[in-house]
């Protein structure tokens, strides 16, 4: 009877932005299927209030049915049969109830058979859903591969493939290799062409999730001889034709409902995607953003999960005669939980605005030119989308890994053991600042936005923006973390050496994440005053955060790295 | 084959939550502070019927439900999860019906609707608990009748194959069609409604709706599948001393508020004086009779 979106009004703060209007309209050009397909919206409130009615389906299919199977699945988990996954009972269960209520291929178009969401409120039925099992957020999630075989494949792919995920049927992307793992450059699974123009595949490919999926991304080296990423193409491999088995499925720590499976390929048939030797370094990029930003909405929803579990917690358990939430102990865990769920929450949805706006007009731009000030805005949120997906997966999977951790620690011995939901969770969270790269590769990806000013640029834009008079104080305390960010950046980069910049890159990277996440809680402040409490204790967080990075950089000379480099 | 199916749906106040204040003083329940749902084990009903189209291609399932207009939310509820379409019988001459003119009135209304093959409805709606409309509707109608229904096995030939859940067990039986079956909350849940199904229907409204909120009145119109039918009384020729309370021979005597507030665990010893005194206090502070 729970619903996993109406019990949780910050969903809904995020789902009425502001900048949604724009959003919605590029992406209904206009409402532009409004005569042609029965379910599509209107105008914009009929829009916003679909994505409302449809997010309280996915709420309550996440309450009633994928938490209440969570703790079966993680204890059962999938097995392999005859090179085949089998998936554990409440999976099936899962998957059927997403199935029936059309919750998959959410943001693809109408004529695709998709429900045409924008990417904001299919992330958020993510957040929902790794609430309620993030190991199922996988298998559901992977539904975004689809979101490559949009942009790249061929309509003929397009027309064939896309509705069949419309309809419920699972995707995989298969990329990582036993000897390729963060370093995809090195893949080796051979693709080879036969005489007739038909591609097959042959090896080994480790590490993929839901690897018996029923259509799989495929990256592989279809240039003999080379040896970097420009020797490796995407080919899409449908399970209907046979081909790949599944060898054995891994031992994990977490999210052990969501199958990792080793593969093996024996001249399994295949479809080029798109152009040759384009496959890593521009279709798997594309794959990996929007991968990247699924596990920043897994590790919000393992977050608010962690917190939920610890608030409860903390309010029945009495200790020395009272409960221990009134302790401050206990009080400032849970409130710095909090704090730090909203402020990975509201980060993820910017950054889900940030690729709403890119990706339409990518989209707009195969239909008609773009006008001089669509292409300008176009590329200004693509470079934001840039900067914040890496923040965002980073610091999300971090603050994720952190709540969990806390929560065991608010259940004292008890979350020891193996029956509170909270070492599930610490389990399962572990995994989210590894996969689709770990922290340390995103703070690689981040730091050139530190560099050349997009996050700084971003922390000015907001400067600029009015607030009520009792947040002051607040936005005072992130105009000073804002300078102190400005000058330690400038004190890293002084010396332009790279290897200095590396090894600061993480602090760097972390101030810029606190700063501009106080300033997008601010902003939440103003519309919805509940913020307020998160925005106040996350920003003295911050505060304190960022000092200690700015100190540690101050005092440090770059000739003391020696100390640290094996 | 395909099928003809009536749902018989009930829009019930929710009183699986019962606070302190749901009863009124007068003894009826408090609407105001119960949020209304859709019963249940109707829901339980509209599944099987669900299943029977997905087996059956081209069947039709038609929701029907007596009620005040906004009960026509039990048939977008149903239209949401792949019904066709749904009928809400609305007529103050139906207030305060008991069981007896309930099934009197929507054993008219299914008369109106004519062709059907099958009319599943859930065992007992959770604000009365009485059971007895499907059992009166199968009488009136003349149908045979499955109670307690887990699961429709198969439709074919002009029989129904059920499984039934029994106080020993499970039985399977078949039965002629057309019929009647209830359904009872042990079967399979309700699927859940469908994103599309629900943008498609969320202004589907009945008549009274609309005359409530012309706005959309131009909307609907365009769009024929967004009506939900209405009928009243005189739509499904009934006899007026036959519905509402003038039809109602039920009369409630008196309502008590019973609140269970006992925490405390009791040793009984196991013999027959010890268990006589328990049952006997039981059913003196009604937790049990």
């Amino acid at each position: 009877m729970a619903n996993f979106y109406t019990d949780n009004p910050s969903l809904k703060v995020h789902l009425t932005h502001p900048m949604m209007k724009k959003i919605v309209e590029l992406k209904e050009r206009d409402f532009a299927d409004a005569d042609k397909f029965d379910y599509a919206p209107q105008n914009f409130d009929d829009a916003m209030d679909s994505y409302d009615k449809v997010l309280e389906i996915v709420g309550e299919i996440c309450g009633d049915i994928i938490a209440e199977n969570a703790e079966d699945v993680d204890h059962n988990g999938p097995r392999v049969e005859n090179g085949r996954v089998v998936y554990a009972e409440g999976t099936k269960k899962n998957l059927d109830a997403c199935r029936k209520a059309g919750l998959m291929g959410m943001s693809m178009p109408r004529r695709l058979g998709g429900l045409n969401f924008p990417i904001t409120p299919y992330i958020m039925a993510a957040d929902i859903v790794s609430r309620a099992d993030a190991g199922f957020e996988n298998l559901w999630g992977l539904q975004d591969c689809a979101e490559t075989i949009y942009e790249f494949a061929s309509d003929e792919q397009k027309e064939k493939y896309i509705p069949r995920v419309c309809a419920g049927e699972t995707m995989s992307m298969d990329l990582t290799e036993p000897d390729a793992g963060s370093d995809l450059q090195s893949v080796m699974l051979k693709a080879s062409q036969k005489e007739d123009g038909s591609w097959v595949v042959n090896g080994v490919k480790r590490f993929i999730t839901n690897g018996d999926s029923d259509i799989h991304l495929v990256l592989a080296r279809s240039e003999e001889g080379s040896k970097d990423g420009r020797g490796l193409s995407m080919f899409i491999y449908d399970k209907r034709n046979g081909g790949v088995t599944v060898r054995r499925i891994e031992n994990k720590m977490g999210i052990k409902g969501s199958p990792t499976c080793e593969l093996v390929y024996k001249d399994a048939p295949v479809e080029l995607v798109g152009s040759r030797r384009m496959g890593l370094i521009k279709y798997v990029m594309a794959l990996m953003n929007g991968a990247r930003l699924g596990i920043a909405a897994q590790s919000v929803g393992l977050s608010e999960a962690a917190y939920r579990e610890a608030l409860a917690y903390a309010k029945d358990r009495r200790q020395f005669g009272k409960a221990i939430i009134d302790f401050p102990a206990v009080a400032e865990i849970l409130s710095l939980m909090k704090a730090k769920l909203d402020a990975s929450r509201t980060l993820l949805y910017a950054c889900s605005r940030f690729v709403d706006m890119y990706k339409i007009y990518d989209d707009i731009a195969k239909e008609r030119k773009l006008e001089p000030e669509e292409k300008a805005e176009q590329k200004h949120f693509s470079k934001l989308a840039d900067a914040f997906t890496p923040l965002a997966k980073g610091m999300t999977s971090e603050y994720c890994n952190q709540n969990t951790y806390d929560c065991i620690q608010i259940h004292g011995g008890s979350g020891f053991m193996k029956d509170y939901a909270c070492e599930r969770l610490y389990r399962d969270a572990r995994i989210t600042s590894i996969y689709e790269g770990t922290t340390q590769l995103q703070v690689v990806a981040a730091i050139r936005h530190v560099t050349t000013g997009t996050y700084l640029s971003f922390m000015q834009e907001a400067e600029k923006e009015e607030v009520c008079a009792d947040d002051q104080d607040i936005k005072s305390i992130l105009v000073e973390m804002s300078q102190q960010y400005a000058a330690a950046v400038e004190a890293v980069t002084a010396g332009k050496d790279p290897k200095f910049v590396d090894f600061m890159a993480r602090r760097l990277v972390e101030m810029a994440g606190h700063v501009v996440m106080g300033y997008l809680l601010l902003a939440d402040t103003q519309r919805d005053a509940e913020v307020r409490r998160s925005l106040r204790v996350y920003v003295k967080y911050g505060q304190a955060e960022v000092a200690k990075h700015a100190g540690f950089i101050a005092n440090f000379r770059p000739e003391q790295m020696d100390e640290y480099l094996y | 084959m395909s099928l003809n199916i009536i749902v018989l749906a009930k829009q019930v106040p929710d009183t699986r939550n019962v606070g302190k204040d749901a009863m009124k003083e007068d003894g009826t329940i408090n609407r105001a502070v119960l949020p209304a749902i859709f019963n249940p084990e109707d829901l339980n009903a509209l599944e099987q019927a669900l299943k029977l189209k997905e087996m059956y291609p081209g069947s039709k399932v038609t929701l029907l439900t007596m009620g005040p207009g906004r009960a026509a939310e039990i048939v977008r509820e149903g239209l949401y999860r792949g019904a066709d379409g749904g009928i809400v019988l609305s007529d103050r001459a139906f207030a305060g019906s008991d069981t007896l003119a309930t099934s009197y009135a929507l054993s008219a209304a299914v008369r109106k609707i004519g062709d059907f093959d099958i009319i599943v409805g859930g065992r007992q709606a959770i604000d009365g608990d009485t059971a007895q409309v499907g059992p009166q509707i199968a009488e009136k109608l003349n149908l045979p009748q499955v109670t307690y229904a887990e699961e429709i096995i198969s439709a074919e030939d002009g029989k129904v194959v059920v499984k039934r859940r029994i106080e020993s067990g499970v039985e399977t039986v078949k039965a002629p069609m057309p019929l009647v079956v209830t359904v009872n909350g042990s079967a399979a849940p309700c699927r859940p409604r469908n994103a599309k199904a629900l943008q498609k229907y969320k202004y589907a409204a009945a008549p009274s709706e609309v005359a409530a909120d012309e706005s959309r009145k131009e909307f609907i119109s365009k769009r024929p599948y967004l009506g939900i039918g209405e009928w009243s009384a005189m739509d499904v020729e009934a006899d007026l001393s036959q519905c509402g309370l003038a039809g109602s021979p039920t009369k409630v005597k008196a309502i008590e508020n019973v609140v269970f507030t006992a925490k405390e665990a009791r040793n009984i010893e196991n013999n027959d004086v010890e268990l006589e005194g328990l049952i006997k206090e039981l059913i003196a502070n009604h937790t049990i009779g």
